[in-house]
Protein backbone atom coordinates (compact mmCIF):
# COMPACT_ATOMS: atom_id res chain seq x y z
CA UNK A 1 0.00 0.00 0.00
CA UNK A 2 1.06 3.59 -0.37
CA UNK A 3 1.25 4.18 3.35
CA UNK A 4 3.77 2.82 5.79
CA UNK A 5 2.68 1.37 9.12
CA UNK A 6 3.52 2.90 12.45
CA UNK A 7 6.15 0.52 13.83
CA UNK A 8 9.74 1.51 13.38
CA UNK A 9 12.50 -1.06 13.20
CA UNK A 10 14.31 -2.21 16.33
CA UNK A 11 17.82 -0.84 16.30
CA UNK A 12 21.09 -1.55 18.00
CA UNK A 13 22.61 1.58 19.42
CA UNK A 14 26.27 2.11 20.22
CA UNK A 15 27.21 2.30 23.88
CA UNK A 16 28.68 5.78 23.74
CA UNK A 17 25.17 7.13 23.91
CA UNK A 18 24.94 8.44 20.38
CA UNK A 19 21.53 8.13 18.84
CA UNK A 20 20.77 8.31 15.18
CA UNK A 21 17.12 9.29 15.34
CA UNK A 22 16.30 12.96 15.44
CA UNK A 23 12.89 12.35 16.96
CA UNK A 24 14.44 11.64 20.36
CA UNK A 25 15.61 15.18 20.67
CA UNK A 26 12.57 16.96 19.41
CA UNK A 27 13.74 20.28 18.17
CA UNK A 28 17.35 20.16 19.27
CA UNK A 29 18.41 19.76 15.66
CA UNK A 30 20.65 16.79 16.26
CA UNK A 31 22.40 18.14 19.32
CA UNK A 32 21.78 16.04 22.38
CA UNK A 33 20.14 17.39 25.48
CA UNK A 34 20.68 21.08 24.83
CA UNK A 35 17.12 22.29 24.59
CA UNK A 36 14.96 23.22 27.55
CA UNK A 37 11.95 21.74 25.84
CA UNK A 38 9.32 24.39 25.95
CA UNK A 39 6.50 25.03 23.55
CA UNK A 40 4.12 27.84 22.77
CA UNK A 41 0.40 27.18 22.99
CA UNK A 42 -0.60 29.18 19.95
CA UNK A 43 1.16 30.66 16.94
CA UNK A 44 1.72 34.44 16.99
CA UNK A 45 -1.56 36.31 17.49
CA UNK A 46 -1.17 38.18 14.18
CA UNK A 47 -2.17 35.10 12.25
CA UNK A 48 -5.35 34.75 14.26
CA UNK A 49 -6.64 38.19 13.27
CA UNK A 50 -8.26 37.22 10.03
CA UNK A 51 -9.14 33.67 10.91
CA UNK A 52 -12.59 32.90 9.68
CA UNK A 53 -13.87 30.20 11.94
CA UNK A 54 -16.85 29.52 9.75
CA UNK A 55 -14.71 28.36 6.84
CA UNK A 56 -12.85 25.84 8.94
CA UNK A 57 -15.83 24.70 11.03
CA UNK A 58 -16.23 21.64 8.80
CA UNK A 59 -12.91 20.34 10.15
CA UNK A 60 -14.23 20.08 13.68
CA UNK A 61 -15.64 16.99 15.37
CA UNK A 62 -14.41 14.66 12.61
CA UNK A 63 -11.86 11.95 13.16
CA UNK A 64 -8.67 12.69 11.19
CA UNK A 65 -5.90 10.18 10.56
CA UNK A 66 -2.46 11.80 10.64
CA UNK A 67 0.48 11.39 8.30
CA UNK A 68 3.80 13.11 7.88
CA UNK A 69 4.66 14.06 4.29
CA UNK A 70 8.05 14.90 2.87
CA UNK A 71 8.23 18.13 0.82
CA UNK A 72 6.38 18.14 -2.49
CA UNK A 73 8.49 18.68 -5.59
CA UNK A 74 7.17 21.13 -8.18
CA UNK A 75 3.80 21.61 -6.53
CA UNK A 76 2.03 24.87 -7.25
CA UNK A 77 -1.10 26.50 -5.90
CA UNK A 78 -1.73 27.91 -9.36
CA UNK A 79 -2.28 24.47 -10.87
CA UNK A 80 -5.05 23.18 -8.63
CA UNK A 81 -7.42 22.86 -11.58
CA UNK A 82 -4.91 20.70 -13.45
CA UNK A 83 -4.37 18.55 -10.38
CA UNK A 84 -8.14 18.09 -10.09
CA UNK A 85 -8.26 16.82 -13.64
CA UNK A 86 -5.24 14.54 -13.25
CA UNK A 87 -6.34 13.06 -9.96
CA UNK A 88 -9.86 12.45 -11.31
CA UNK A 89 -8.39 10.50 -14.19
CA UNK A 90 -6.18 8.55 -11.81
CA UNK A 91 -9.07 7.68 -9.50
CA UNK A 92 -11.19 6.57 -12.46
CA UNK A 93 -8.32 4.41 -13.71
CA UNK A 94 -7.87 2.82 -10.30
CA UNK A 95 -11.57 2.10 -10.19
CA UNK A 96 -11.30 0.33 -13.54
CA UNK A 97 -8.60 -1.81 -12.04
CA UNK A 98 -11.10 -2.74 -9.36
CA UNK A 99 -9.27 -1.07 -6.50
CA UNK A 100 -12.11 1.18 -5.39
CA UNK A 101 -14.12 0.51 -2.26
CA UNK A 102 -17.54 -0.51 -3.37
CA UNK A 103 -18.15 -3.40 -5.69
CA UNK A 104 -21.24 -3.50 -7.85
CA UNK A 105 -22.27 0.07 -7.14
CA UNK A 106 -21.74 2.46 -9.99
CA UNK A 107 -20.31 5.63 -8.56
CA UNK A 108 -19.08 8.73 -10.25
CA UNK A 109 -16.26 10.13 -8.21
CA UNK A 110 -15.68 13.85 -8.36
CA UNK A 111 -12.40 15.34 -7.20
CA UNK A 112 -12.00 18.86 -5.83
CA UNK A 113 -8.83 20.69 -4.86
CA UNK A 114 -9.06 23.88 -2.86
CA UNK A 115 -6.85 26.14 -0.83
CA UNK A 116 -7.39 27.02 2.85
CA UNK A 117 -5.32 30.16 3.36
CA UNK A 118 -6.45 30.63 6.99
CA UNK A 119 -4.82 27.43 8.14
CA UNK A 120 -1.28 28.56 8.69
CA UNK A 121 0.82 30.06 11.44
CA UNK A 122 2.49 32.87 9.53
CA UNK A 123 2.92 34.19 6.01
CA UNK A 124 5.94 31.97 5.63
CA UNK A 125 3.78 28.88 5.88
CA UNK A 126 2.20 27.49 2.73
CA UNK A 127 -1.58 27.77 2.63
CA UNK A 128 -3.28 24.48 3.43
CA UNK A 129 -4.52 22.41 0.49
CA UNK A 130 -7.76 20.47 0.72
CA UNK A 131 -8.65 17.50 -1.50
CA UNK A 132 -12.17 16.17 -1.46
CA UNK A 133 -13.75 13.18 -3.15
CA UNK A 134 -17.50 13.22 -3.64
CA UNK A 135 -19.68 10.57 -5.12
CA UNK A 136 -22.80 10.75 -7.14
CA UNK A 137 -24.79 7.71 -8.10
CA UNK A 138 -24.69 7.19 -11.88
CA UNK A 139 -28.25 5.95 -11.91
CA UNK A 140 -29.98 9.24 -11.07
CA UNK A 141 -27.58 11.77 -12.48
CA UNK A 142 -29.78 14.82 -12.70
CA UNK A 143 -31.02 15.62 -9.23
CA UNK A 144 -28.92 13.40 -7.06
CA UNK A 145 -26.83 15.07 -4.42
CA UNK A 146 -23.14 14.76 -4.22
CA UNK A 147 -22.03 12.98 -1.14
CA UNK A 148 -18.66 13.76 0.36
CA UNK A 149 -16.90 10.41 0.77
CA UNK A 150 -13.32 11.35 1.49
CA UNK A 151 -11.35 14.42 2.59
CA UNK A 152 -7.65 14.98 2.92
CA UNK A 153 -5.74 18.15 3.64
CA UNK A 154 -2.11 19.15 3.74
CA UNK A 155 -0.98 21.89 6.05
CA UNK A 156 1.91 23.55 7.81
CA UNK A 157 1.56 25.76 10.88
CA UNK A 158 4.73 27.51 12.04
CA UNK A 159 6.95 25.19 10.08
CA UNK A 160 9.35 27.93 8.96
CA UNK A 161 12.44 26.34 10.52
CA UNK A 162 11.90 23.33 8.32
CA UNK A 163 10.78 25.00 5.10
CA UNK A 164 13.65 27.50 5.22
CA UNK A 165 16.18 24.71 4.92
CA UNK A 166 14.60 22.92 2.01
CA UNK A 167 16.02 23.28 -1.54
CA UNK A 168 14.38 25.24 -4.41
CA UNK A 169 11.30 23.78 -5.98
CA UNK A 170 9.98 22.04 -2.89
CA UNK A 171 6.76 22.94 -1.10
CA UNK A 172 6.59 22.11 2.60
CA UNK A 173 3.27 20.89 3.89
CA UNK A 174 4.48 18.26 6.33
CA UNK A 175 1.14 17.40 7.95
CA UNK A 176 -1.51 15.39 6.10
CA UNK A 177 -4.91 14.61 7.63
CA UNK A 178 -7.51 12.25 6.16
CA UNK A 179 -11.10 11.32 6.85
CA UNK A 180 -12.78 8.54 4.89
CA UNK A 181 -12.03 5.06 3.59
CA UNK A 182 -8.45 3.88 3.77
CA UNK A 183 -8.62 2.69 0.16
CA UNK A 184 -9.20 6.25 -1.09
CA UNK A 185 -6.36 7.46 1.13
CA UNK A 186 -4.12 4.92 -0.58
CA UNK A 187 -5.23 6.03 -4.05
CA UNK A 188 -4.81 9.75 -3.39
CA UNK A 189 -1.55 9.05 -1.57
CA UNK A 190 -0.05 7.11 -4.46
CA UNK A 191 -1.02 9.83 -6.91
CA UNK A 192 0.74 12.44 -4.78
CA UNK A 193 3.78 10.20 -4.38
CA UNK A 194 4.03 9.64 -8.12
CA UNK A 195 3.35 13.24 -9.06
CA UNK A 196 5.36 15.13 -6.47
CA UNK A 197 7.96 12.55 -5.42
CA UNK A 198 6.97 12.73 -1.78
CA UNK A 199 6.63 10.07 0.90
CA UNK A 200 3.84 9.54 3.41
CA UNK A 201 4.15 7.90 6.79
CA UNK A 202 1.54 7.41 9.48
CA UNK A 203 2.27 9.89 12.25
CA UNK A 204 2.51 8.11 15.59
CA UNK A 205 2.18 10.13 18.78
CA UNK A 206 4.34 8.95 21.66
CA UNK A 207 3.01 8.81 25.25
CA UNK A 208 5.45 11.62 26.01
CA UNK A 209 3.84 13.88 23.41
CA UNK A 210 0.36 12.83 24.49
CA UNK A 211 1.20 14.05 28.02
CA UNK A 212 2.21 17.37 26.51
CA UNK A 213 -1.17 17.54 24.82
CA UNK A 214 -3.00 16.71 28.04
CA UNK A 215 -1.18 19.48 29.90
CA UNK A 216 -1.26 22.10 27.12
CA UNK A 217 -4.90 21.65 26.23
CA UNK A 218 -6.08 21.55 29.85
CA UNK A 219 -4.64 25.03 30.16
CA UNK A 220 -6.74 26.45 27.33
CA UNK A 221 -9.64 28.67 28.31
CA UNK A 222 -12.97 27.55 26.95
CA UNK A 223 -16.20 29.47 27.41
CA UNK A 224 -18.79 26.75 27.43
CA UNK A 225 -19.11 23.81 29.79
CA UNK A 226 -16.14 21.62 29.38
CA UNK A 227 -16.01 17.82 29.31
CA UNK A 228 -13.74 15.89 31.65
CA UNK A 229 -10.05 15.44 30.90
CA UNK A 230 -9.77 11.78 29.99
CA UNK A 231 -6.60 9.74 29.80
CA UNK A 232 -6.61 6.17 28.48
CA UNK A 233 -3.76 3.82 29.33
CA UNK A 234 -2.91 0.44 27.93
CA UNK A 235 -1.27 -1.98 30.34
CA UNK A 236 1.61 -3.92 28.77
CA UNK A 237 2.83 -7.46 29.35
CA UNK A 238 -0.53 -8.96 30.21
CA UNK A 239 -2.03 -12.07 28.61
CA UNK A 240 -5.34 -10.21 28.12
CA UNK A 241 -5.12 -6.60 26.95
CA UNK A 242 -6.25 -4.17 29.64
CA UNK A 243 -7.17 -0.52 29.20
CA UNK A 244 -7.52 1.92 32.06
CA UNK A 245 -9.55 5.07 31.55
CA UNK A 246 -8.89 7.91 33.98
CA UNK A 247 -11.34 10.81 33.88
CA UNK A 248 -10.58 13.99 35.79
CA UNK A 249 -13.11 16.68 36.51
CA UNK A 250 -12.26 19.55 34.16
CA UNK A 251 -12.23 22.20 36.90
CA UNK A 252 -9.90 20.12 39.04
CA UNK A 253 -7.61 19.55 36.09
CA UNK A 254 -7.55 23.25 35.21
CA UNK A 255 -7.00 24.21 38.87
CA UNK A 256 -4.06 21.80 39.06
CA UNK A 257 -2.58 23.10 35.84
CA UNK A 258 -2.95 26.70 36.97
CA UNK A 259 -0.80 25.99 40.03
CA UNK A 260 1.84 24.35 37.85
CA UNK A 261 2.16 26.64 34.87
CA UNK A 262 4.36 29.69 35.34
CA UNK A 263 4.48 31.59 32.06
CA UNK A 264 1.11 32.05 30.35
CA UNK A 265 1.10 30.87 26.76
CA UNK A 266 4.21 28.75 27.24
CA UNK A 267 4.64 25.21 28.55
CA UNK A 268 7.84 23.46 29.68
CA UNK A 269 8.76 19.79 30.09
CA UNK A 270 9.09 20.28 33.85
CA UNK A 271 5.55 21.62 34.08
CA UNK A 272 4.19 18.71 32.06
CA UNK A 273 6.06 16.26 34.34
CA UNK A 274 4.71 17.85 37.53
CA UNK A 275 1.16 17.91 36.15
CA UNK A 276 1.25 14.25 35.11
CA UNK A 277 3.00 13.15 38.34
CA UNK A 278 0.20 14.75 40.37
CA UNK A 279 -2.41 12.89 38.35
CA UNK A 280 -0.48 9.62 38.69
CA UNK A 281 -0.04 10.04 42.48
CA UNK A 282 -3.71 10.77 42.93
CA UNK A 283 -4.63 7.63 41.03
CA UNK A 284 -2.12 5.56 42.95
CA UNK A 285 -3.46 6.78 46.27
CA UNK A 286 -6.90 5.50 45.36
CA UNK A 287 -6.19 2.40 43.32
CA UNK A 288 -2.62 1.38 44.18
CA UNK A 289 -1.81 1.25 40.47
CA UNK A 290 1.21 3.03 38.98
CA UNK A 291 -0.15 4.55 35.79
CA UNK A 292 3.36 5.74 35.01
CA UNK A 293 4.24 2.12 34.26
CA UNK A 294 1.43 1.85 31.71
CA UNK A 295 1.37 3.30 28.23
CA UNK A 296 -0.67 6.46 27.68
CA UNK A 297 -2.55 5.85 24.44
CA UNK A 298 -5.29 8.46 24.27
CA UNK A 299 -5.96 11.94 25.60
CA UNK A 300 -9.34 13.72 25.40
CA UNK A 301 -9.81 17.34 26.36
CA UNK A 302 -12.24 20.12 25.50
CA UNK A 303 -9.87 21.39 22.80
CA UNK A 304 -9.14 18.14 21.00
CA UNK A 305 -8.63 14.44 21.47
CA UNK A 306 -5.61 12.51 20.25
CA UNK A 307 -4.72 8.82 19.97
CA UNK A 308 -1.21 7.37 19.83
CA UNK A 309 -1.89 5.70 16.46
CA UNK A 310 -2.03 9.19 14.97
CA UNK A 311 -5.71 10.06 15.12
CA UNK A 312 -6.99 13.48 16.09
CA UNK A 313 -10.32 15.22 16.57
CA UNK A 314 -10.51 19.01 16.74
CA UNK A 315 -13.23 20.33 19.01
CA UNK A 316 -12.63 24.09 19.27
CA UNK A 317 -12.05 26.32 16.26
CA UNK A 318 -10.26 29.04 18.24
CA UNK A 319 -7.48 26.59 19.16
CA UNK A 320 -7.34 24.83 15.81
CA UNK A 321 -4.10 26.48 14.69
CA UNK A 322 -2.53 25.90 18.09
CA UNK A 323 -3.15 22.16 17.83
CA UNK A 324 -1.99 22.15 14.20
CA UNK A 325 1.21 23.89 15.25
CA UNK A 326 2.03 21.04 17.63
CA UNK A 327 1.08 18.39 15.06
CA UNK A 328 3.19 20.14 12.41
CA UNK A 329 6.15 19.98 14.79
CA UNK A 330 5.62 16.24 15.34
CA UNK A 331 5.29 15.63 11.60
CA UNK A 332 8.53 17.51 10.92
CA UNK A 333 10.33 15.51 13.64
CA UNK A 334 9.17 12.30 12.03
CA UNK A 335 10.45 13.39 8.62
CA UNK A 336 13.88 14.46 9.80
CA UNK B 1 21.80 -10.17 41.54
CA UNK B 2 18.62 -8.40 40.40
CA UNK B 3 16.49 -6.02 42.44
CA UNK B 4 13.43 -3.99 41.52
CA UNK B 5 14.50 -1.11 43.71
CA UNK B 6 16.98 -0.04 46.38
CA UNK B 7 17.81 -0.30 49.21
CA UNK B 8 18.39 -4.04 49.26
CA UNK B 9 16.80 -5.82 52.22
CA UNK B 10 19.20 -5.56 55.14
CA UNK B 11 18.42 -9.06 56.46
CA UNK B 12 20.59 -10.61 53.78
CA UNK B 13 23.52 -8.21 54.10
CA UNK B 14 25.81 -10.75 55.71
CA UNK B 15 25.12 -13.31 52.98
CA UNK B 16 25.71 -10.94 50.11
CA UNK B 17 29.03 -10.95 48.25
CA UNK B 18 30.86 -7.71 47.54
CA UNK B 19 29.07 -5.51 45.02
CA UNK B 20 31.42 -4.46 42.22
CA UNK B 21 29.07 -2.74 39.81
CA UNK B 22 25.49 -1.50 39.65
CA UNK B 23 23.54 -1.33 36.39
CA UNK B 24 20.34 0.66 36.52
CA UNK B 25 17.93 -0.43 33.81
CA UNK B 26 15.53 2.19 32.50
CA UNK B 27 12.67 1.25 30.21
CA UNK B 28 12.00 4.26 28.03
CA UNK B 29 8.39 3.13 27.71
CA UNK B 30 7.81 3.39 31.44
CA UNK B 31 8.03 6.65 33.33
CA UNK B 32 7.70 4.55 36.48
CA UNK B 33 11.03 2.84 35.81
CA UNK B 34 12.72 6.24 35.74
CA UNK B 35 11.14 7.45 38.99
CA UNK B 36 12.01 4.15 40.72
CA UNK B 37 15.64 4.51 39.67
CA UNK B 38 15.80 8.15 40.70
CA UNK B 39 14.56 7.15 44.14
CA UNK B 40 16.95 4.19 44.37
CA UNK B 41 20.02 6.28 43.48
CA UNK B 42 19.75 7.98 46.86
CA UNK B 43 20.67 4.69 48.52
CA UNK B 44 23.91 4.19 46.64
CA UNK B 45 27.18 4.98 48.37
CA UNK B 46 29.04 7.83 46.65
CA UNK B 47 32.10 5.66 45.97
CA UNK B 48 30.16 3.62 43.44
CA UNK B 49 29.90 6.66 41.20
CA UNK B 50 33.60 6.44 40.41
CA UNK B 51 32.98 4.17 37.47
CA UNK B 52 31.03 1.38 39.14
CA UNK B 53 27.58 2.56 38.09
CA UNK B 54 26.05 2.66 34.66
CA UNK B 55 22.61 3.19 33.21
CA UNK B 56 21.17 0.82 30.65
CA UNK B 57 18.30 2.23 28.62
CA UNK B 58 16.03 -0.17 26.82
CA UNK B 59 13.04 0.29 24.54
CA UNK B 60 14.58 3.04 22.41
CA UNK B 61 14.07 1.11 19.19
CA UNK B 62 10.41 1.99 19.19
CA UNK B 63 10.46 5.75 19.64
CA UNK B 64 6.70 5.92 19.18
CA UNK B 65 6.28 4.35 22.60
CA UNK B 66 8.57 6.76 24.39
CA UNK B 67 7.24 7.88 27.78
CA UNK B 68 10.42 9.50 29.03
CA UNK B 69 12.02 12.72 27.84
CA UNK B 70 15.61 11.98 26.80
CA UNK B 71 16.80 15.09 28.61
CA UNK B 72 15.96 13.30 31.86
CA UNK B 73 18.37 10.50 30.90
CA UNK B 74 21.12 12.94 30.00
CA UNK B 75 20.57 14.68 33.32
CA UNK B 76 21.17 11.38 35.15
CA UNK B 77 24.39 10.93 33.22
CA UNK B 78 25.53 14.43 34.14
CA UNK B 79 24.42 14.37 37.77
CA UNK B 80 25.88 10.95 38.54
CA UNK B 81 28.91 10.99 36.22
CA UNK B 82 28.03 7.56 34.93
CA UNK B 83 27.78 6.28 31.37
CA UNK B 84 24.53 5.50 29.62
CA UNK B 85 24.30 2.38 27.48
CA UNK B 86 21.50 1.50 25.12
CA UNK B 87 20.26 -1.96 24.30
CA UNK B 88 17.08 -3.50 22.98
CA UNK B 89 16.79 -6.30 25.49
CA UNK B 90 13.90 -7.85 23.59
CA UNK B 91 16.23 -8.96 20.84
CA UNK B 92 18.27 -12.01 21.79
CA UNK B 93 21.35 -10.92 19.85
CA UNK B 94 21.40 -7.54 21.48
CA UNK B 95 20.72 -9.06 24.87
CA UNK B 96 23.76 -11.30 24.49
CA UNK B 97 25.95 -8.47 23.18
CA UNK B 98 24.87 -6.19 26.02
CA UNK B 99 25.51 -8.91 28.58
CA UNK B 100 29.01 -9.44 27.19
CA UNK B 101 29.69 -5.72 27.35
CA UNK B 102 28.47 -5.52 30.93
CA UNK B 103 30.51 -8.55 31.87
CA UNK B 104 33.61 -6.90 30.51
CA UNK B 105 32.85 -3.76 32.51
CA UNK B 106 32.29 -5.90 35.58
CA UNK B 107 35.67 -7.57 35.18
CA UNK B 108 37.27 -4.16 35.18
CA UNK B 109 35.22 -2.95 38.17
CA UNK B 110 36.17 -6.06 40.13
CA UNK B 111 39.82 -5.40 39.41
CA UNK B 112 40.37 -8.50 37.29
CA UNK B 113 41.87 -6.64 34.37
CA UNK B 114 45.41 -5.55 35.14
CA UNK B 115 46.22 -1.95 34.32
CA UNK B 116 42.62 -0.84 33.84
CA UNK B 117 40.54 0.55 36.68
CA UNK B 118 36.88 1.52 36.87
CA UNK B 119 37.97 5.16 36.86
CA UNK B 120 38.77 4.88 33.17
CA UNK B 121 35.05 4.63 32.43
CA UNK B 122 34.93 8.35 32.86
CA UNK B 123 36.38 8.58 29.36
CA UNK B 124 33.03 7.28 28.11
CA UNK B 125 31.55 10.42 29.59
CA UNK B 126 33.40 12.81 27.37
CA UNK B 127 31.94 15.05 24.69
CA UNK B 128 32.27 12.34 22.06
CA UNK B 129 28.56 11.86 22.58
CA UNK B 130 27.89 15.32 21.23
CA UNK B 131 27.77 15.75 17.44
Amino acid sequence: SAMESVDGAVRTLPSSGRLSRGLLFGRTHGRIGLSSRSRLLQPAPLSQKNADHQRTAFLLRKQWTLYSVTPLYRFSNAHLKDYTRLLSAFVAAEKQKGLAVEVGVELDIKVAFSSLPDLRGSDQDQAAILVQLSSRSKASKKNSEEKLIWSGWFCSVSGEDFSENVPEGFTCLPLFLTNGAESYTAIVGSWFQKTFDCYFRRLAISPLNLSWMAAMWTGCKVDKTVPALELVFSVPHLPQPLDISYAIHPEDAKALWDTVQKTPGEVTQEEVDVFMDCLYSHFHRHFKIHLSAAKLVKVSTAIASAHCDGIIKFLQSQYLTGVLMLLTELAISQIQ
Amino acid sequence: HIATSLPLPSERDHLRPRIDMIVFIIDIQSKYSLTTIEASLAYVDARFFLGKVCFLVTGVGRMNCCSIDMNAIWKLREDYCSPVLFGELESEEIRVATAQRLLRMLQICAGHVPGVSALSFSTLMRISAYD
